[in-house]
């Protein structure tokens, strides 16, 4: 009843599997079992961990990897790439247009509601156009999969997308362990992401950059849960990793103090949320930012990337709304299906929710990681009686979606190889000159039978993913 | 670079040579604890003033009983100083300069840390207790060679050259001190076993024994001893090494960065007054006095060092 991506329902391996398959009819248990442990101390020993929230600050956690790849066929990246490019522009369109003359509105295509009382809408970014025109310059797309042609996006993320560490280091790790697999099968690389940003950070400028421009990631700190994340991306672009503490505004230019003194910086690659991104503009009591930043860029003294206020364009109830918003932008309609959205604001969408909730996945429009969701047919009578009141006090704050029959990719367990649920995230870089997404992405994998929820902070696990060569 | 940064690497490199220099001392006095006869513990209660951690000692024990000492130096996180912290010091700052490592040194300091955690994870009993020194000594030579063997000869190199050096120079001048009275000649018995065996500890706690005897060709004597391990330049732990390199290393970063600072003015200093003294003169000042002041010194350059590069706000 799910589709499962590697094997028909006659245990034949679908095509893009075919070789893959092969091969693995040639492993036995044992030694696949020793791999798995080789890969697991490989990502000790590179550090690739993540930090829980919640817990001592020192404990540090492995996102459970699984060696059996994702593979995606050349055909059908080609066609997610080009709804991926679409969407990608739509949403920046979207956001210049939110930020400026508001014509979608006045259109009548989305209600005014929606952006007004839309939390993470940056009144400070109105009238503002960045450096280069580029709202999002990193986007994760979350794509999940029905069946053999169909793709569904699940969410846009346009904030700061996490994972793209994962993504590289699985990759590693797979060329560490199975050299063999690489020489047979051809596989495409994601190696130069690191370098494709580094280029579309570059171009992105602001107008106070001369010469080279000088690039810094900015992280929350050490305790941070992606923190290692923030790190390798800064030592694979050859950037130099600040926090707030190390940053300061200096003769309109935010400035980092190295060994010499104070040096600006041009862009800004931030991986600290808006509200924690100056303290003068924004949350007073925050120390993760930069006091007067916000008055830098609005004066073009630097780029933040991802814009301030992109948030608006990727929330739950913004998201139902985005086959509109691409048709609106682009004239075209949407190549990529949205899944199907019932908004609890409005009141026969609630009814409806209210009667089916135990079919039905409900989340939070400004919720994330997998936090604050129901899923209906998982939950107990109770959970669910609790979820309807919730609903009924806040339903603006809600949204439904069918729950979704995700596709399956097989994972190696201590008793072969079993079905598991995935998702896919692929990371796609915006420039101002062009569009970048790398082919492949972030595999993520529910280790749990049966379990729908693959994010890590949940017990989710990852895959390297494959995108064949044509 | 970040001041920052430059802070954390030299943090790093002190940690990972304090590391190294806690091991040694503690193959010293465990060696000694080995030939001396039964229930004559002061050769701990030696080691552990040289390892500066008497006071924190006390406030746990209240003798020098072999288990205890090596489960203080080597295991305890309320010693600051003990392997595990301090190797959890270099790991953590190890993290926050990652930008500034390799690939390859952070996953020798990454991979270090995992496999000392486990191996000091339960008290180290003394039949194990030459393998564990052996694998902690192997970590941070594993380290050591990653960077020279991968990192840019540039201003980050030189941070962690200074923190090296700085750690192992106030080191030396510390084991020196503990055993300064039998260096002296008016109170050493030449040729009496004690003292040969104190002679020998602290070569052994620099790692120095044969280099010396190569040098000396097998005549010991306090003199000797004494100069060896404050003015031989080819010694890589004496003190004027420590110096030089120290000197060396701030004189390229003057360099790269066209601005010469107050620390290496103290380094020349430093570096000079040793060259300018042999070891009868330091005997004359007395050895205590000058080491106390070539300690307060090198405090001094230290944090002259923190100023003029800006590791803090």
């Amino acid at each position: 009843m799910f589709f499962d991506e590697m094997m028909d329902a006659e245990g034949r391996p679908h095509e893009p599997y075919a070789d893959y398959a092969a091969w693995m009819a040639t492993m036995e248990g044992p030694a696949l079992r020793r791999k798995a442990r080789e890969a697991e101390a490989f990502f000790r020993r590179t550090g690739i961990t993540f930090n829980v929230y919640g817990r001592a600050a020192a404990d540090e956690r492995l996102i459970p990897f699984d060696l059996v790849p994702r593979i995606i066929s050349a055909r059908e990246w080609a066609k997610l790439t080009k709804g991926i490019e679409q969407r990608v522009r739509a949403i920046n369109a979207f956001l210049h247009d939110i930020y400026h003359d508001q014509e979608i509105i006045r259109a009548g295509r989305i209600p005014a509601s929606l952006i007004a009382n839309n939390d993470a809408f940056l009144p400070k970014m109105f009238g503002v156009t960045p450096p280069g025109g580029v709202y999002t310059h990193i986007v994760g797309v979350d794509l999940v999969r029905t069946g053999k042609n169909d793709f569904f996006v699940l969410e846009d993320n346009a904030r700061t997308p996490s994972g793209v560490s994962y993504m590289l280091e699985n990759r590693e790790t797979m060329l560490n362990m199975f050299p063999e697999l690489f020489s047979n099968i051809r596989v495409r690389s994601v190696s130069n992401y690191p370098t494709l940003l580094r280029r579309s950070l570059s171009k992105s400028a602001p107008p106070a950059c001369t010469g080279r421009p000088v690039v810094a990631v900015l992280t929350p700190g050490l305790h941070n849960s992606a923190y290692f994340e923030h790190a390798f991306l800064a030592e694979q672009m050859g950037a130099e990793l600040v926090e707030g503490h190390d940053l300061r505004v200096i003769n309109g230019r935010v400035a980092m103090r190295t060994t010499q003194g104070y040096t600006p910086i041009d862009v800004l690659y931030r991986r600290v949320d808006d509200d924690y991104l100056d303290p003068l503009n924004f949350r007073p009591d925050s120390l993760l930012g930069v006091p007067g930043i916000m008055d830098v860029y609005r004066a073009g003294g630097i780029t933040i990337v991802n814009a301030p206020g992109t948030g608006v364009a990727d929330d739950k109830a913004v998201y139902s709304y985005m086959p509109d918003i691409i048709e609106f932008y682009t004239g075209e309609t949407a190549i990529l299906k949205n899944v199907p959205t019932w908004r609890c604001a409005d009141p026969d969408s609630l009814t409806y929710v209210l009667e089916h909730l135990a079919e039905l996945v409900v989340k939070e429009v400004h919720g994330s990681g997998g936090y604050g969701m129901l899923i209906g047919p998982a939950a107990s009578k109770a959970e669910l009686a609790a979820f309807a009141r919730k609903l009924k006090a806040r339903p603006a704050a809600y949204i439904a979606q069918p729950t979704l029959a995700l596709s399956t990719v097989p994972v190696l367990t201590k008793a072969g190889l079993a079905p598991r649920h995935v998702d896919l995230r692929p990371f796609v870089m915006v420039s101002p000159d062009r569009i970048d997404i790398t082919p492949g992405g972030l595999t993520r994998v529910a280790m749990k039978e049966g379990s729908l929820v693959v994010n890590s902070s949940q017990g989710g696990g990852t895959k390297d993913t494959w995108v064949l060569e044509d | 670079m970040l001041g920052k940064t430059a802070s954390g690497l030299f943090w790093m490199f002190r940690h990972l040579e304090r590391s190294e220099n806690t091991t040694r001392l503690v193959e010293a006095g465990f060696r000694m604890s080995l030939t001396r006869t039964a229930g004559n513990n002061n050769e701990w209660a030696s080691i552990i003033m040289t390892a500066g951690c008497s006071d924190a000692y006390l406030e746990h024990h209240d003798n020098y009983e072999t288990a205890n000492v090596l489960d203080f130096l080597l295991r305890d996180r309320r010693n600051a100083s003990s392997v595990m912290s301090v190797m959890a010091n270099a790991r953590s700052n190890a993290r926050m300069v990652r930008t500034a490592l390799t690939r390859e040194v952070w996953e020798a300091v990454n991979g270090g840390w995992l496999i000392l955690k486990d191996r000091l994870a339960k008290p180290v009993t003394t039949s194990e207790l030459p393998s564990v020194l052996a694998c902690i000594r192997q970590q941070s030579a594993l380290v050591r060679a990653a960077l020279h063997g991968t990192k840019l000869r540039n201003d980050g190199y030189r941070f962690c050259r200074l923190g090296t050096f700085i750690e192992r120079a106030d080191n030396m001048a510390r084991i020196l001190d503990v055993k300064y009275h039998v260096l002296l000649p008016s109170t050493s018995y030449v040729g009496s076993s004690l003292d040969n065996v104190q002679w020998e500890t602290i070569l052994r706690s620099a790692s120095a024994e044969s280099a010396f005897h190569w040098i000396h060709g097998g005549e010991t004597s306090p003199r000797d001893i004494a100069d060896f391990l404050i003015r031989d330049p080819q010694m890589p732990r004496s003190m004027i090494y420590c110096c030089e390199k120290l000197r060396g290393n701030l004189a390229l970063l003057a360099e790269k960065y066209g601005e010469s600072k107050p620390s290496l003015e103290m380094a020349e200093a430093m570096t000079a007054t040793l060259r300018g003294q042999d070891v009868e003169q330091i005997f004359q000042i007395g050895l205590h006095e000058f080491l106390l002041n070539f300690l307060q010194n090198l405090s001094s350059l230290a944090a002259q060092i923190e100023r003029d590069y800006r590791f803090q706000e």
